[in-house]
């Protein structure tokens, strides 16, 4: 199996993720939006690994690829205890409302 | 082609599609329930690519785990449905950027990788995957342990709730061994219940 097809749906996942965190005001469909970008990156590894080098002891690609889901898992609970304060506080979960340090 | 190839090319035209439905679905619902199923068919890539632990981590942890607690996150928010209020101005400029990067990636990936082997995927077995990570990576594999307990500790502590706020403005000077928020919620009146009987 060509490792083409992997990366360009990689490729895809990460740039779909990128118009979502651009183009969303929802601070909770931003963070599904880093969540794909993330996913990305782990069908990267993953795809470098048992196609490209396979005969790597290490098995670098996919243990990067869990601590990558071991690290989203942590960036998912605190971003949405932020967005959960971001609520309490001034009723709105925008992310163009929150511009208290824009310059 | 291959029957790999032809799961793979299926699964990935479900991901791509539920990921373009994410980002643009009008119900906040509907695009968690759309994240889940991108990130399932993810784990189906997974089990193409011949990663079979990591398939079963990413059905436990991100479709089980995260979507779920992103969904927790939407109905707590008390999101709007509407695409006018969940779109920012700047859709063009994510348009833009988003497609431009997608073009420039596209290109140079196919240029460099098109006539790489194209072998088939070889993964290794979980008992392989649990030896590596507990021999060669275990430093590593501690630390991001350490890592997610602190976030974890970290959330719970952002998102407890201060004894005075969102209440009728209690500025009762609470001693801090006993801040259980004496205000109106229902949990932190069990709450006080359940220390009153642990003292008892």
């Amino acid at each position: 199996m060509s490792i083409l097809g992997p990366l360009l749906l990689g490729t895809f996942l990460f740039c779909v993720g990128i118009y979502g965190v651009i183009a969303r005001r929802n601070a909770v469909l931003v963070l599904m939006s880093v969540e794909l970008m993330l996913n990305a990156v782990n069908v990267n590894l993953v795809a470098f690994q048992d196609i490209l080098f396979p005969q790597d002891a290490a098995l670098s690609g996919q243990v990067f690829a869990l601590f990558i889901i071991t690290v989203a898992a942590a960036e998912v609970g605190v971003g949405l205890a932020i967005v959960l304060n971001m609520f309490r506080n001034r009723a709105s979960v925008n992310v163009d409302d929150a511009d208290l340090m824009r310059w | 082609m291959s029957g790999a190839d032809l799961v793979f090319i299926l699964l990935a035209i479900v991901c791509g599609a539920s990921a373009v439905a994410v980002v643009t679905s009008r119900n906040l619902f509907y695009a968690a329930l759309f994240l889940a199923t991108s990130l399932a068919s993810i784990a189906g890539v997974f089990l193409v690519l011949q990663a079979d632990f990591l398939a079963l981590v990413q059905l436990v942890v991100y479709v089980g785990a995260i979507a779920v607690l992103l969904t927790f996150g939407l109905m707590l928010t008390r999101a709007p449905i509407g695409r006018e209020a969940l779109d920012s101005q700047n859709r063009t400029l994510g348009l833009i950027v988003a497609g431009g990067l997608f073009a420039v990636l596209a290109v140079l990936i196919v240029q460099a990788f098109k006539d790489a082997a194209s072998a088939a995927a070889t993964g290794p077995g979980p008992a392989d995957l649990g030896m590596v990570l507990f021999s060669t990576w275990v430093f590593p594999f501690e630390l991001v342990s350490m890592l997610l307990l602190g976030a974890l500790v970290g959330a719970i502590v952002l998102s407890r709730r201060e004894s005075g706020e969102s209440g009728e403005g209690l500025e009762t000077s609470v001693p801090l061994m006993a801040e259980a928020p004496e205000s109106d919620s229902e949990e932190s009146d069990a709450g006080e219940a359940e220390r009153e009987e642990v003292r008892a």
